[in-house]
């Protein structure tokens, strides 16, 4: 790999940090929700994970040519998230230390304060295949200790649902504006992973509303090479991934 | 083979107070909104919606058709949540079912197999069965073959429908309905999980022509499943057709921005909702 040579900048990062999500995943569905994430899902197939299958952002498989491979309406969706072939980036209005996450409704959901969009497919996703998260907003308010309701399923209320729940049940990374983080830990706690560069680790436990696991040593989130960064000219020449993060 | 079409208003005359009604299409694409306009004029209340949401939700909300809503979502698809539904919520005027997309299929799944439920593990460890006594779980009768144990799963009911709403692109006098679009939605369970179907299409055409525009692969919905077919050209407006139309953006805009006081709801009603259908296209026409 080499190094960038002209200034990398946030929303590249996190480009690179999402494509790093679906690393060693093969041919299953890779299936990122989000301008960032759909922009690093791309970025992961065009370079280290060919075999990744992806949909047009409706009812077709398109391959890195843009041609259609398969049709893929959303009930053989459904089949590919039952079967386990899928890996999915969803975004959360809340998230809680063991990865519970919510985006169905602030306040009590049987009357809410704000109706936000309903349990969509995350319960469905989360108990079946692999699943990740962008958070383009890393701050106390969605890193909470417990949230709202809980849409996404984490760890904890997995492993209390019995066995049938977590036999396929795995949160891999939550990637944000300012940082990686992960679940290897014993308890499947969170863990700060990496920080961006110009990020230190201190921002990242002052912006989360819960403790976070800390190692001693936080490594830097690697920075795209110059390959990279021309494919990501190429995939977003309209510079939309730069609208996602603060400051771009 | 019989002719079954009919109109919006004779379709709209068959539902009663009460009634569960399940809405085909998703989002904001290819909804039925002919026959959602008619109901926002019509008497009819308390009606339960099932319904992967879009304005037809948005809308029987704001017109106070709606006792309570079964959804996963509520989205207008380039405008996420649908504003409409949301001032319903947040006012607590509508009760609400929450499920998973997924959960949503088997439970249509279930009602046109005509069994109670249809286990899943979906929906274990969420707020959709821990918050809501409607769903339960169910002890499988099966050792898992590697662990040896019984697993618990989701029993999730059938969401039984009094009537089902469609729109497809084309269909026969008998009620032979096609897709041509790239996805058909749930629009086949919808009418297999109801007592009645009705289907509006953008044009009735003989049956003789019906794969002229699509290959056998778009003709899901057989007139086994339908008591009712009406010609309703645009009659999906402003959510997509396609491939007879996109959906018309600037209009959904309009329709959103009327969520955002009482006044701005009064004026989008009075110039879109106090007219016939007729009248409504010629509008839209005309622009």
């Amino acid at each position: 790999m080499t190094t960038p040579t002209i200034d990398v900048r946030r929303a590249d990062v996190c480009c690179v940090a999402i494509a790093e999500c679906f690393r060693g995943d093969g041919e299953i569905v890779a299936n990122p929700i989000g301008t960032i994430p759909r922009i690093g899902g791309l970025l992961a197939r065009l370079s280290f994970e060919p075999d990744l299958v992806m949909t047009d952002g409706e009812a077709m498989f398109t391959n890195a040519d843009g041609a259609v491979e398969a049709w893929n309406p959303y009930r053989t969706m459904f089949d590919v998230v039952w079967s386990g072939r899928r890996h999915v980036i969803m975004g959360g209005s809340q998230i809680d230390p063991y990865g519970n996450q919510n985006f169905a409704a602030i306040g009590d959901m049987k009357k809410p304060k704000a109706q936000l969009l309903g349990f969509r497919g995350a319960p469905g996703n989360t108990i079946n295949n692999v699943t990740s998260y962008w958070i383009p907003n890393h701050g106390p308010r969605v890193f909470v200790e417990g949230v709202d309701v809980v849409t996404g399923v984490g760890f904890d209320r997995a492993e209390a649902a019995g066995a049938a729940a977590t036999r396929y049940h795995g949160l891999r990374y939550v990637v944000t504006n300012l940082a990686v983080l992960d679940f290897e830990q014993p308890h499947h706690r969170m863990r700060l992973r990496s920080v961006h560069p110009g990020v230190t680790v201190d921002d990242v436990v002052q912006a989360t509303g819960f403790e976070l696991v800390v190692p001693a040593e936080v490594p830097t989130s690697r920075l795209p090479t110059d390959e990279e960064l021309a494919l990501l000219e190429r995939l977003d020449p309209q510079g939309a991934r730069f609208e996602e993060v603060p400051g771009g | 083979m019989p002719d079954k079409r009919t109109t919006v208003e004779e379709v709209v005359g068959e539902l009663r107070d009460g009634m569960t009604i399940g809405i085909g299409g998703w989002g904001s694409r290819r909804k039925p909104m002919a026959l959602v306009r008619a109901l926002c004029r019509s008497s009819v209340k308390d009606l339960t919606i099932v319904s992967y949401g879009g304005p037809d939700v948005g809308l029987l909300c704001a017109t106070g058709k709606v006792r309570k809503v079964v959804f996963a979502f509520v989205s207008l698809d380039s405008i996420p949540l649908e504003p409409h539904f949301r001032n319903a919520r947040q006012a607590g005027t509508v009760d609400a079912l929450e499920l998973d997309e997924g959960m949503f299929l088997l439970g249509l799944q279930a009602a046109a197999w005509r069994v109670p439920f249809l286990p899943t593990r979906v929906g274990l460890g969420s707020d959709v069965v821990a918050r809501q006594d409607e769903i339960r779980t169910v002890m499988s009768p099966y050792a898992d073959p590697e662990t040896g144990a019984a697993a618990e799963l989701v029993a999730m009911p059938a969401l039984r429908l009094d009537v089902a709403l469609v729109h497809q692109n084309r269909a026969d006098a008998a009620g032979n309905a096609q897709f041509l679009g790239p996805d058909l939605y749930f629009d086949d369970l919808m009418c297999q999980a109801a007592k009645q179907a009705f289907v509006t299409c953008e044009r009735i055409v003989d049956t003789d022509d019906l794969l002229k525009e699509g290959s056998h692969h778009t003709l899901r919905i057989s007139r086994l499943w339908t008591d009712g077919v009406v010609e309703t050209p645009n009659g999906a407006h402003f959510t997509s057709c396609a491939p007879d139309y996109e959906r018309d953006e600037a209009f959904q805009r309009g329709y959103a921005a009327g969520a955002k006081s009482p006044e701005a709801w009064a004026e989008w009603r009075s110039a879109w909702l106090d007219l016939d259908e007729d009248g409504y296209q010629q509008k839209v026409t005309s622009g």
